[in-house]
Parts: C-alpha cells; structure tokens; sequence
C-alpha cells in the first residue's frame, strides 16, 4: 500500500515538475506546480508529516499558487524569444541538470550512512501532529519562530514598496492622467 | 519504502528545478522554478527527520516555507514592477546590474 502511494505520488510530482519546465504558457506551468504541490504533499503524508503535508496544501497550493495565478493573469502570456545568448544552451542546461542528478545519486547512495537503507525506526504516536510541531516551534526553534514572522513582514512591506505605483519623478498620478494615455496603456 | 527513494527522488526533483532555472527565460517561470528546487530540498528535509526518528527537521521545512513564501513576493512584486516600467520581461535582456 505504501509503495503503491509513493509510485504515485512520485510519479505526479516528477511529471507536474518536468511540465513547469516543459510548458511554453507561463498559466499552465502555474497549474502544473499546484498538480506538483498536491502529489508532494501525498508523499509527505507518508513520511508522517502530516502537519506539514497540510501546511502545504494551504499555503502553497492554495495561498501562494493564487498570488502566481493573479501576476501570470495580469503580466499575460510572455513570448520567451527564440534566440539563445549563450549558443548551445538548450542542449547544455539539461546536460548540467543531468550532471548535477548523477552527482547527488553517487553522493547518496556511496553514503556510509546505514540508517537511509531502512524505513526509519518506529516512530511514536503522534509524530508530526500539529500538537507536536507547536510545541517544538514555541519552545525549543522559538528564534526561529520569531526571526520567521519578522521576515515575513519585511517581505509583506517590501513588495508593497515594490509593486506600488510611483508618483514621484514626473510620472503622472492616476488623477492627471489623460483618457489618451489610459487607452494606450491598456492597449499596451 | 526505504528513505533512499526519496532521496533520489528529491534529487531528481532538484535537478528538474536547476534545469529550468538554466533553460527558462521568463522571470515567472525561473521563479516557478525555484520553487521546484525549495521543495526538492523540502522532501529530502522530512525524509531525513523520518529517518532519525525526531521532528526538528519539520520545524526546518516550515521555516523553508516561510523562506519561500517571502521569496514568491519579493519576486512578484518585482515582475510587476517590471511590468509596468514596460522593462522587457525576458532574464537575459535585463542585465543593468552586470555592468
């Protein structure tokens, strides 16, 4: 049963993964990372982390994945022009891929750690419960936990720096703007 | 299911990710991308805590979340930035920090 989870869960994951990089329309490679969040999550349920499988499914495929959708909505499909500036870079980013794949299985499998060979020991009731994990965050990672919530809010402030519209430096301000320059720029 | 399996598979995954960080020119993809990669790594984190039997390495992928999920809105905010400077929209052609 275990097995059959992670085959499939491996094989959604892999395949929503292969088509984020395949797809040409940035909308649909969106869709391919939620299929991709969704199996993962699947495989996360059977490492016993269940608190986390759930944060991944609200956070990442919910929350996150619908931030993506609005600025994939609101850039509009991107033509990625054909020309390549480094020649030869379709065919020399998967052989790098490729490379870097061969070289995490060697460091992987010649490890002389013997305990990756097994399933892992019994684990205790209640492994990865949301219980357990609050109780670690707010006791034992409690900076971690804070340092956390002050990036967060950083990176809350700064995109709200970042995507606002200037009005300083001669733009002009949605008030002074002439019904001309609208229509070019939403034919633009 | 032996951790080794999904130490292969989180590598894998991770390799998918670097390969179209590489091959991908639109800055929305190669931020995709990255995600693949966070994830990857997010993978072998909880393969690793199942592995030892202890639950720090679930406290490391939430922080690895929260890494990300602020990553996701830098990123954002910046490609809309863009978008409305009419910059093109391509990481090859933006190379004003290269000098």
């Amino acid at each position: 049963m275990e097995e059959v989870v992670f085959f499939a869960g491996s094989i959604g994951a892999l395949g929503g993964a292969i088509a984020v990089v395949a797809l040409r329309n940035p909308f649909y490679s969106v869709l391919a990372l939620v299929v991709h969040l969704v199996a993962l999550a699947g495989l996360f349920l059977t490492l016993h982390a269940e608190f986390i499988a759930a944060a991944q499914v609200v956070v990442y495929a919910g929350a996150v994945m619908v931030l993506y959708v609005f600025v994939a909505a609101y850039v509009g499909g991107v033509e990625e022009p054909e020309w390549e500036p480094i020649s030869g870079q379709k065919f020399l980013a998967p052989v790098l891929a490729a490379a870097l794949f061969v070289e995490f299985s060697i460091a992987i499998l010649g490890t002389s750690l013997k305990a990756i060979g097994d399933e892992g020991p019994t684990i205790p009731l209640g492994f990865g419960s949301p219980e357990a994990i609050g109780t670690l965050m707010l006791e034992r990672f409690l900076i971690a936990f804070e340092a956390a919530s002050i990036l967060l809010l950083i990176a809350a402030v700064g995109a709200v720096v970042l995507a606002a519209r200037k009005r300083q430096d001669g733009e002009p301000t949605s008030s002074t703007r002439t019904p001309g320059r609208e229509a070019e720029e939403v034919a633009g | 299911m032996a951790i080794e399996w999904y130490l292969v598979l989180s590598a894998l995954l991770f390799a998918t990710g670097a390969a179209g960080v590489l091959l991908r020119r639109s800055p929305l993809v190669v931020l995709l991308c990255l995600e693949l990669m966070l994830n990857a790594g997010n993978l072998a984190l909880l393969a690793f805590a199942r592995s030892t039997g202890t639950q720090d390495g679930h406290v490391f992928a939430l922080v690895v979340m929260v890494v990300a999920a602020c990553e996701v809105v830098v990123g954002l905010g910046l490609i809309v930035a863009m978008f409305r400077r009419r910059l093109p929209l391509n990481v090859d052609e933006l190379r004003g920090l290269k000098g």
